[in-house]
C-alpha cells in the first residue's frame, strides 16, 4: 500500500439548479441576469468527487484531500460555509469567472498550474479527481485537458466507483452507453477520475469539520491568485432560452380505464 | 476546408449508429463549404469498417486497428486519435460524443493543438463560417458559437442527425502507425458490466422512456407503503411497452439513503440536472412533480404525458402535453392489462 494518496478535487460553483435562468450579453461575453446574485452549490458532479475523495481518503491512511476551487472570491467564500462543513480538505482558491460561457481550455490551463503549485505534490500519489461534466458548461472536457497538462496518462469519465487493491492499483467503473459499466485496472497513481454520481449520499453538515476546514479556507480565500478566464477562442453569436411552454391539456375526474386506454392508444400510435 | 470525419468501431467491428450520423453531417458540411473529406477509424476491426462506409464519397480513408486500440483505453485512444487528426491535415474534425470519444478526444484535442466542443446539436457552414450551437447550462440555454482556430474538433450528440446510409466497397484504407508506449498500457480494461438481461433499464433506442417520480415511494391512500406493488407495476410496463426506465433524483436517492425502494433503480437512470437527458420520441412519467431539475431531463423527449395524483403538479405548467390526474397504481395496472 502507498504512504497514502494526496487527491485533488477540482470544482467550483454553478447558479443552483432550481433558479431560472436568463442570458444576458456583456462585455466579457456572454453571461447570467444577476449572475452575482444568483444562489450558488458547489457544482453537483464534482461534489460527488469530493465526498468519494473525502471516503478515499478515510481509507487510505496518510492520504489527504484538497480542493481546488477556481470561481469569483466572494461567491466562494459564501459556498464554503456549507461545502466547508460536509468533509475536511484544503482549499485552494483561485479567484476568476466560473461562467458557462468560459472557455474549458482556459480553465484547464488555469486548474492545471494550481495543481502543480501544491506544495509537496508527489505525482507518485496523485488522484486528480473532478466532476465528468459541469452543470455550468457541461462539456466533459476540462478535466483531460488538465489530465495533458499535468503529463498524467490515465483518465477515466464518468466514474462511479473506485477499489484500490493492497498493490495499489485500483479498478475503475466507468458510465458507457445503455446502463452498463467499463470496467478497467489501473497500476496506480497518478490518475485523473472525473466523476459521476458515485455511490455515497450526501454528508450531514459536521460543525467540528466546518471548524477545522474554516482555518485554512480563510488564509486559501485571501491569497486566491486573480486568474482572467474567459470566452478564450470561442465567438458567440446567440444565447438563448427557447420557448418552451406547452399547451397542457389536464385529463381530470375521468375513470382510470379510460386514462390507461388513451396512454396505451398514444404508445401504439 | 479538410474535413475528418473520426469514428471508432464497436466490440463487433462494426461502426455505431452515433457516427453513421455524424457521417451525414460531415458530407453536408463537405458540400457546404466545397471542403473535402477524410474518414478516420480506430479500433478492433478498422479497416473493415471503412469499407462499410466507402460509398460516403471520402477521398480518404485513415484507420489504427492495431491490438493497443482493441480496448477503449484512455491512453491509446488519445495517441491514436492524435495521429489520425495528424495525419489527415483536418481543420474539421467531426465526431461522435460516444462514451469512448468523448473519454479521449479533449486528450486528442490538447495533444494537436486543436479547440474542442462537445454536445454539439447543430452545424452548419455559411459563406466558409462553421456555426454550431450547443446547450449551456445543462439543456437550459441554447449558444450559438464559431471557433477561428483550427483544427477545431466537435463531438456531435447521437440522435440528432439521420444515419448514413450507403454502399460499401473497397475503401483502400492507409494504416496510420502509431508509436504506443508502455506509459500507454498502465491501464487494461477488463471487461464491461452489464445488468441481466431482465434488469436492462436503460435502452438508449427506445422510442418511449418511462420517468418515476418518488410518488411510488410514498404512502398512498390507505396510509400504507406499496413498494413492491410498484416494482411489479413497474418492471412490467417496461417489458411490454418496450420503454427505457428513468427516475427522478429524488428517488434514486432514496437508494443511497439506505431506505427501502425500487431495487432495479440506480443513479444510471437518473434524468435532469445532475443525471442525463436522453432522447426519445415520447415520455410518459408518474409520481413524480415534473419541477424545473427535472424538465431539464426532458428536454430532448418529443411527446410528454405524465400521471400525478396532484392537477397542480410541475407538469401541469407548460411543461407536458398531457397530464392525467389520477392514481398511478390504477393506471398502470391498467395500461399493463390493456398491453398484454
Ligand atoms: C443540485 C440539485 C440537482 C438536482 N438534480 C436533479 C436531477 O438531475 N433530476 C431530478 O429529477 N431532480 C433533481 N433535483 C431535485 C428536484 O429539485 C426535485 O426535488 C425532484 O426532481 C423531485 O422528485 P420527484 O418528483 O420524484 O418527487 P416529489 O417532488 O416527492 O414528487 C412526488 C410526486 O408523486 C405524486 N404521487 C404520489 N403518489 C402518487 C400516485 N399514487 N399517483 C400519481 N402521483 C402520485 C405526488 O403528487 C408528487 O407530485 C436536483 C436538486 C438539486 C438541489
Amino acid at each position: 500500500m502507498t504512504d497514502g494518496f494526496q487527491i485533488v478535487v477540482c470544482g467550483s460553483l454553478v447558479p443552483d439548479p432550481l433558479q431560472t435562468l436568463e442570458p444576458l450579453t456583456t462585455p466579457q461575453g456572454p453571461g447570467l441576469k444577476n449572475e452575482l446574485m444568483l444562489p450558488s452549490v458547489l457544482d453537483p458532479w464534482s461534489a460527488h468527487a469530493l465526498f468519494e475523495a473525502a471516503n478515499l481518503a478515510k481509507q487510505i491512511a496518510g492520504s489527504k484531500v484538497y480542493l481546488v476551487s477556481l470561481g469569483p472570491k466572494a461567491k466562494l467564500q459564501q459556498l464554503m460555509m456549507t461545502v466547508a462543513q460536509k468533509v475536511p480538505f484544503e482549499l485552494v482558491a483561485i479567484d476568476g469567472s466560473a461562467s458557462g460561457f468560459t472557455d474549458a481550455h482556459e480553465a484547464a490551463a488555469v486548474l492545471a498550474e494550481a495543481v502543480a503549485a501544491i506544495p509537496g505534490l508527489d505525482k507518485n500519489r496523485l488522484l486528480v479527481f473532478g466532476g465528468c461534466a459541469s452543470a455550468s458548461r457541461d462539456a466533459g472536457v476540462t478535466m483531460q485537458l488538465l489530465c495533458e497538462r499535468l503529463a498524467i496518462r490515465d483518465f477515466f469519465a464518468g466514474v462511479d466507483e473506485i477499489k484500490v487493491k493492497p498493490d495499489s492499483s485500483f479498478e475503475v467503473l466507468e458510465r458507457i452507453e445503455g446502463g452498463q459499466y467499463q470496467v478497467s485496472v489501473c497500476k496506480g497513481a497518478p490518475a485523473v477520475l472525473a466523476w459521476a454520481t458515485g455511490n455515497l449520499p450526501e454528508p450531514p453538515n459536521n460543525p467540528q469539520v466546518g471548524m477545522v476546514n474554516m482555518r485554512g479556507v480563510m488564509p486559501a480565500l485571501m491569497k486566491a491568485k486573480p486568474s482572467k478566464v474567459g470566452t478564450g477562442g470561442i465567438a458567440y453569436e446567440k444565447t438563448e432560452v427557447p420557448a418552451q411552454k406547452r399547451a397542457t391539456r389536464i385529463v381530470k375526474d375521468v375513470g382510470a380505464d379510460q386514462i390507461a386506454a388513451e396512454i396505451v392508444e398514444w404508445i401504439k400510435q | 476546408m479538410k474535413i475528418l470525419a473520426l469514428f471508432h468501431t464497436q466490440d463487433d467491428g462494426s461502426l455505431p449508429k452515433a457516427a453513421l450520423e455524424v457521417l451525414t453531417t460531415a458530407m453536408a458540411i463537405k458540400e457546404q463549404t466545397g471542403g473535402t473529406l477524410a474518414v478516420g477509424i480506430l479500433g478492433q476491426g478498422a479497416a473493415n469498417a471503412a469499407e462499410t462506409v466507402a460509398g460516403c464519397g471520402a477521398e480518404s480513408f485513415l484507420t489504427v486497428g492495431s491490438e493497443a486500440v482493441a480496448q477503449a483505453r484512455y491512453a491509446t485512444d488519445t495517441a491514436a486519435a492524435t495521429a489520425l487528426i495528424r495525419d489527415s491535415g483536418a481543420e474539421l474534425v467531426l465526431a461522435p460524443g460516444t462514451a469512448r470519444f468523448a473519454r479521449c478526444l479533449p486528450g486528442a484535442a490538447h495533444r494537436t493543438g486543436a479547440q474542442i466542443d462537445t454536445h454539439i446539436v447543430s452545424v452548419k457552414a455559411e459563406g466558409g463560417q462553421v456555426q454550431a450551437q450547443r446547450w449551456f447550462y445543462r439543456q437550459r440555454i441554447l449558444g450559438t458559437f464559431s471557433r477561428a482556430a483550427r483544427p477545431w474538433i466537435m463531438l456531435a450528440d447521437a440522435g440528432v442527425n439521420m444515419p448514413w446510409h450507403g454502399a460499401s466497397g473497397a475503401a483502400s484504407p492507409k494504416e496510420v502507425a502509431v508509436g504506443f508506449s508502455d506509459a500507454d498500457l498502465r491501464t487494461s480494461v477488463t471487461g464491461v458490466r452489464s445488468p441481466a438481461a431482465d434488469a436492462q433499464t436503460i435502452k438508449p433506442d427506445a422510442a418511449l422512456l418511462f420517468v418515476a417520480g418518488a410518488g411510488w415511494t410514498k404512502k398512498q391512500k390507505d396510509g400504507q407503503f406499496h413498494i413492491a406493488e410498484a416494482g411489479v407495476l413497474i418492471q412490467d410496463f417496461l417489458i411490454k411497452a418496450k420503454s427505457s426506465l428513468g427516475s427522478s433524483k429524488s428517488l434514486v436517492d432514496l437508494q443511497s439513503e439506505g431506505q427501502e425502494t425500487l431495487n432495479f433503480m440506480t443513479h444510471m437512470n437518473q434524468v435532469g440536472q445532475t443525471g442525463s437527458t436522453p432522447r426519445h420520441a415520447k415520455g410518459l412519467s408518474a409520481c413524480c412533480h415534473g419541477e424545473e431539475p427535472h424538465a431539464v431531463g426532458w428536454r430532448f423527449i418529443n411527446e410528454r404525458r405524465a400521471i400525478n395524483l396532484d392537477p397542480n403538479c410541475g407538469w401541469a405548467q407548460g411543461k407536458a402535453d398531457v397530464v392525467y390526474v389520477g392514481d398511478a397504481f390504477e393506471i398502470m395496472a391498467k395500461v399493463n392489462a390493456l398491453l398484454s
